[in-house]
Parts: C-alpha cells; structure tokens; sequence
C-alpha cells in the first residue's frame, strides 16, 4: 500500500520493519503510513513493539525494512541525521537536560543548524522561536529555573517544546501524558490538536479516554504487529482489538486497566 | 492556545539580603575576580616569594593551566581525561627540542645525543624544531592535532566513561614508556634535561626567571578568560547537554562527537601550552613527568577543588601542587598513596568538589536567614 501522499511534507511510510533484539522479534513486518498533518494515536498492551517502532524510525534501534520520510529513506542513518531531517521524538521518561535552564534546554533544542561562529558567542536575549515555544507551553514565568526541578508533567511539555523549536516535521511522543492530571492531559491534547495539521504527530499512549478525545486516527499493535488501523470508533468495533487490547470486559475495566500499565 | 492547566509553582522568592553580601555573579564580579587573581599574580606574590618560592609557584601555575582545560573537558564536558599528560609532554618535549637546539647552537648536535654517541646527524624530526616559530607553534598545535586524530576515532566509536579514562591512561603510560625507549633521540629516562637558555635569555639569571614566572601567569589569566569565555556561550551549554544526556542531544540532531571532539582538542591544546611553559619554569621535561601518576595528579586538582567551576579547579590545582611539594619533602613514599585516595574520596564523596561545598554552604545559610526554598539556586552550576 503505497503512499497516500506520504512523499509530501511530514508524511510517514513504514514498510516491512523488523526489529530483533537477539532472536526476539520486538517489531515483526510492521506496515505504517501516517499522511501529513495527522494526529495519529499509536496503541498496544506492554511489550507490543510501540516503542521499539519509534526507536527504529529514530535511528536508535537496528531495523530491516523501510522507513521513508517525505519519501526518503530513513534506515540506516544516524540519529542525528534522521533528526536533522526532521524527525523528533520524546521519550517515555521524560529526559530534558536537569542542571540546564528551561531557556538553555530550548536555546540548545532550537539550535542544530547553527555555524561554529554562532555557538561560540553567548545567548544573547530570547530567540522568537524559544519565547513563542515558552508561551506555548506555558513555562515562560520558570524559563530561568534548571529543568531538573520542574513538575513531571512540566517536563513533558518541555520536551514538547523542544520539538516545537527544533521545528520538525514529524513529532514521535512516548507517552506524553503518562503521569498528568485531568486537566494537564486537556491542555497536552488540546495543544497536540494544534501541533498537528502544521506537522504531524504521533503519539502512544495508553489512556483510553485521552484517545477517544484527541485521536483523528489510531493503529493499534500487537505482539510486534499492527492489529487494526483506522478512526477511534473503528478501532474500537473490531473484535480482534477487544480481544487482545481492550479485553472481553466492558469498557470501564479495560480502562482501569490500561491507566494502572500507564504508571508502571 | 497555551498549557495553563496548573498555576507554575511559586517563583523562589528573591533569596535577596545573603546573596548581596557578594556582588550578583556577572559581569561585575568577574571583573572583580580577575582583578584580584592579576594582584595577587602580579604583585603580591612577586613581593611576597623568595626566587625560588616564585619558581615553584611557576610549576604550580603550568599545573592551573591544565586544570582549566580539564574544567572544560571533564567538568563541563564530562570527559575525564586521565592522558593529559600526552598532552602535556607533547608541548614540553616540542618547547624543550627547540632550546636544547637552541643552547647546542647551529649545526651542532644537542649534549645529551654527542654523550650518547650513538647518531652524528640530527633526526630528521629533530629537525624543524630548529625554527623558534615552528617549535612554538608545535607546543600546542602538535598536541591539538594529536588530540583531534585520538578523539575522533575515540568519541566516533562511542567510547566513554571508564572506558574513555582507561584510554586515556594507556596512551599516556604509552607515550612514556615509548620516550624511555628512545634514549639516543629523546633522552630516554632522563629527558631532555639542562636547559640553559630561553630565546635568548639565560635560565639561571633570576630575573628571567622572574619573566618566565610572569609569562606563565599571563597564560594562566589569558586562559581562563577564554575558558569562561567557552563555557558561558551556547557551546558551553551545549558541551553541559551532551555531558548529562549524550543521547537526547543526538535526537536534537547534534553530533555529541564533534561537541566533545571540540572541547578535548582545546583541553590538549591547553595541556601543551602548560607542558611548553613547564621546561622554561622548571628546566627540564622527561617521561617521569608525563606518565600515568603525573597524569592522574593533573586532574586531582580539578577534582579537588571543583571540577566544574573554573576557580575551584585553578584554585585545587595549585592547592594539590603545593602539598604536594610539602607532603613529599617530608614523607616522599606517602604521597602517591595520599593522592590516590585523595581522587576516590573527592570523586566518591564530594564529586563537586570543594567549590560545591562552598555553595551548598552558602546556599544553605541563605536558606536559614530567608527561610526560603532555594531549591533551584543551588543546582544551578557556577562558573568562575
Ligand atoms: N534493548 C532491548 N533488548 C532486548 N529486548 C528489548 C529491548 N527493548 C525492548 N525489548 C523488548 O521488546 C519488546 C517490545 O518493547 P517495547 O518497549 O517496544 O514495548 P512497548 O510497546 O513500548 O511497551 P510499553 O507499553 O510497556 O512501553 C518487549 O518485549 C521488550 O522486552
Ligand atoms: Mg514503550
């Protein structure tokens, strides 16, 4: 199945991908094609291959296949090339630079393709790209304070900030409202609503609720493999999904239980 | 749209009344700073130190400089380069050719190759270390290149932590063992010893030492200008981002190995620089200085002091330099064991080192008298 215009800007085109970690198969013939501008929603119990799949579309896991970004090949290139191209990521646990400032962590976020001269000069002031991603997230009052004392959830939107001045095309969010309040994961997905459109995002998350709020479409995957595709209702109506990921239970319990994985 | 769901935490309030006690760090009391290290440098110790005192502040100071380098690539860049003592003998031993030439005058072989006896001609590579402007040049840029050939095959490779210092050491023990091998061009054990004159003026005359002393203390000043310099630009922010998460800065779409390859090079280059002005303070350069204990004392003074503030490093430096001196005139056997666990105690215990002692001190009698959470001000890293 080839491109619905995945060679544009920001569009996506996973083929056959295989990951394997000393025989085990985590990632197994994987197929995947997110257009441009989609809010894709990537699920799947623990152990499923979510992560390992980004960790291979980022460079950072060994895969056979075919990764194709804007129509070109990603596999077997370097993480910072693949980021160079457009590719960001965030992480399950959120990691921003601690002993730095939120400034600095943005500063550096927005900065790889500044000259030698550039970097040997000191930050002069705010860069309107850092300040625009400051309001964004709603950090400008903690700019100055190291990143190492910020809430969990402050942390996320940093990361997400840091994605938004490095200006990639494509956002790959681990988990990104794994750990927040109600209303921090209205404001995260609202945000991702906007985000997306502009670029395209996807996002693995466990939350069910958040899912059915904020997914314009969701790929669920399974044991290394992609179950079902297609809208929320979609997904949820095939039986194959309840079976393996929603379970035989109503709703409710499957819920409660993808919430007490997401902690773990 | 914005996130505003949670109020941010409070801002800190203003720890204002026990941090004006000191001018606000900036630009202020960094001119302070220097103004004072250049009295103290300058005119006090000169008045203060007999002749010979002065030349062995001259040692410690060749010792300082290096530690400035070491801030860099260990404290900022976390890469704990035990090998500085490559560096190091690459500049001494470049500086040391040129005056040896230089006192055996043209066309004559230096003394220590005429007693060996054993070559009538000059090696070739003896030979453009001749020219003054080529042997100083090489001071640093031999080291500088030595380092950029190393650290690109080593951070290309991923090689760090322990392992990157394990290198480090086994290059250096390397470099040494390779100096005592060649005896008939490099001096072999002894080194190149006896060295009479600097560009003209005579060694044993004390007011050129005095000079010698006062170009080293320029060095060391100029040096740390220029590593503050690095560290308060976006590089040194960066070099402090591929440090705590080599990975993350990738996925930014950095090359942490060109981050790091910088930052070594200009720690190297400031080694040679130190081993270059060692010959002319101290007269002589020779394996048993460059080898793996005189690497590890060279980054002792760093770790003692503070790895990742400037001063605290400087200062451990010349600190560890001088107990040294007077630890090993009374229990020479003592001293290397005293530093040994002297670097585990700091590393283990007090990885800051003494500079993060004062500032937690600081912080926390900031925090009594305002009864303020100061939580952020004291992560947040000094330098100078
Ligand atoms: N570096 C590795 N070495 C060996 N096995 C690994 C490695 N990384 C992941 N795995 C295995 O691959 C499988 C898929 O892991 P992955 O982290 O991609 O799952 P996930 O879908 O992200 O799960 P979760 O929801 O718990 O985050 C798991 O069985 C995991 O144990
Ligand atoms: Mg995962």
């Amino acid at each position: 199945m080839s491109g619905t215009g995945t060679e544009s800007r920001g569009g996506l085109e996973i083929s056959a991908l295989r990951v394997e970690f000393d025989g085990f198969t985590a990632v197994d013939g994987v197929d995947l094609s997110v257009a441009p501008g989609d809010l894709r929603f990537l699920i799947g119990p623990n152990g499923a291959g979510k992560t390992t799949l980004v960790d291979a579309v980022t460079g950072l896991a060994r895969a056979t296949g075919s990764v194709r970004f804007e129509g070109a090949e990603l596999l077997g290139r370097p993480v910072h090339r693949i980021a160079r191209a457009g590719v960001g990521r965030t992480f399950q646990t959120a990691t921003v630079f601690e002993n730095l400032t939120v400034l600095q962590n943005l500063d550096i976020a927005a900065g790889a393709g500044r000259s030698a001269a550039t970097l040997l000069r000191r930050r002069k002031g705010v860069p309107e790209a850092v300040a625009e991603a400051l309001e964004t997230i709603g950090l400008t009052a903690l700019r100055e304070r190291p990143a190492g004392v910020l809430a969990h959830g402050q942390k996320q939107w940093l990361e997400i900030g840091m994605l938004l001045v490095q200006n990639v095309r494509l956002l790959l969010l681990d988990e990104p409202v794994a750990g927040m309040s109600h209303e921090e994961r209205d404001a995260t997905g609202a945000l991702l609503h906007r985000i997306a459109g502009e670029r395209t995002v996807v996002v693995i998350e466990h939350d069910m609720d958040f899912l059915r709020s904020y997914a314009r479409t969701v790929s669920v995957l399974h044991a290394g493999r992609v179950l079902s595709e297609g809208t929320v209702d979609e997904v949820r109506a095939d039986p194959a999904v309840q079976e393996v990921y929603l379970g035989t239970a109503e709703d409710a319990a499957a819920v409660a239980g993808a919430e007490a994985v997401t902690g773990a | 749209m914005t996130l505003t769901a949670p109020p941010p935490p409070a801002a800190p309030p203003e720890p204002a009344r026990a941090r004006r006690l000191l001018p606000a760090a900036g630009p202020r009391r960094t001119l302070a700073a220097f103004a004072l290290g250049a009295v103290l440098l300058f005119a006090v110790a000169p008045l203060a130190l007999t002749d010979f005192r002065l030349g062995l502040l001259a040692k410690y100071l060749c010792t300082a400089i290096v530690a400035v380098g070491v801030c860099l690539a260990w404290g900022r860049g976390g890469l704990l380069t035990l090998g500085q003592g490559v560096f190091f003998g690459l500049g001494g031993y470049a500086m040391a050719m040129h005056l040896k030439l230089a006192d055996a005058g043209p066309g004559n072989l230096p003394d220590f190759m005429v007693l060996y006896g054993t070559t009538d001609t000059l090696p070739w590579w003896w030979v453009p270390f001749a020219n003054p402007v080529f042997a100083l040049a090489a001071t640093v840029l031999l080291p500088m290149g030595v380092a950029a050939l190393l650290g690109s095959l080593i951070f290309r490779r991923r090689v760090r932590g322990a392992y990157f210092a394990l290198l480090s050491q086994a290059l250096t023990a390397a470099f040494a063992i390779w100096l005592v091998g060649q005896q008939a061009t490099t001096g072999g054990t002894n080194g190149l010893t006896d060295i009479q004159g600097f560009f003209g003026y005579a060694l044993d005359d004390p007011a050129n030492q005095r000079m010698v002393y006062f170009v080293i203390a320029l060095v060391l000043l100029a040096l740390i200008a220029l590593a503050r310099q690095l560290i308060h630009s976006r590089y040194g922010e960066l070099l402090v981002a591929v440090r705590d998460s080599e990975e993350r800065v990738r996925f930014l779409g950095y090359d942490p190995a060109r981050v790091k390859l910088v930052v070594y090079v200009v720690a190297a280059g400031m080694a040679g620089l130190a081993g270059a002005l060692f010959v002319p303070a101290v007269g002589i350069i020779s394996p048993a200085l460059i080898g793996i204990v005189p690497s590890i004392e060279l980054v002792i003074g760093a770790a003692v002091g503070g790895r990742a503030s400037l001063l605290g490093a400087v200062l451990g430096a010349l600190a560890v330099a001088w107990a040294k001196t007077a630890l090993s005139e009374e229990f020479p056997a003592a001293w290397t064991y005293f530093q040994g666990l002297l670097f585990v105690v700091v590393v283990a215990f007090l990885p800051g080192g003494l500079a993060s002692l004062a500032r937690t001190v600081r912080a926390r009698l900031a925090r009594r008298r305002t009864g303020a959470d100061e939580d952020g001000a004291e992560q947040k890293e000094a330098a100078v």
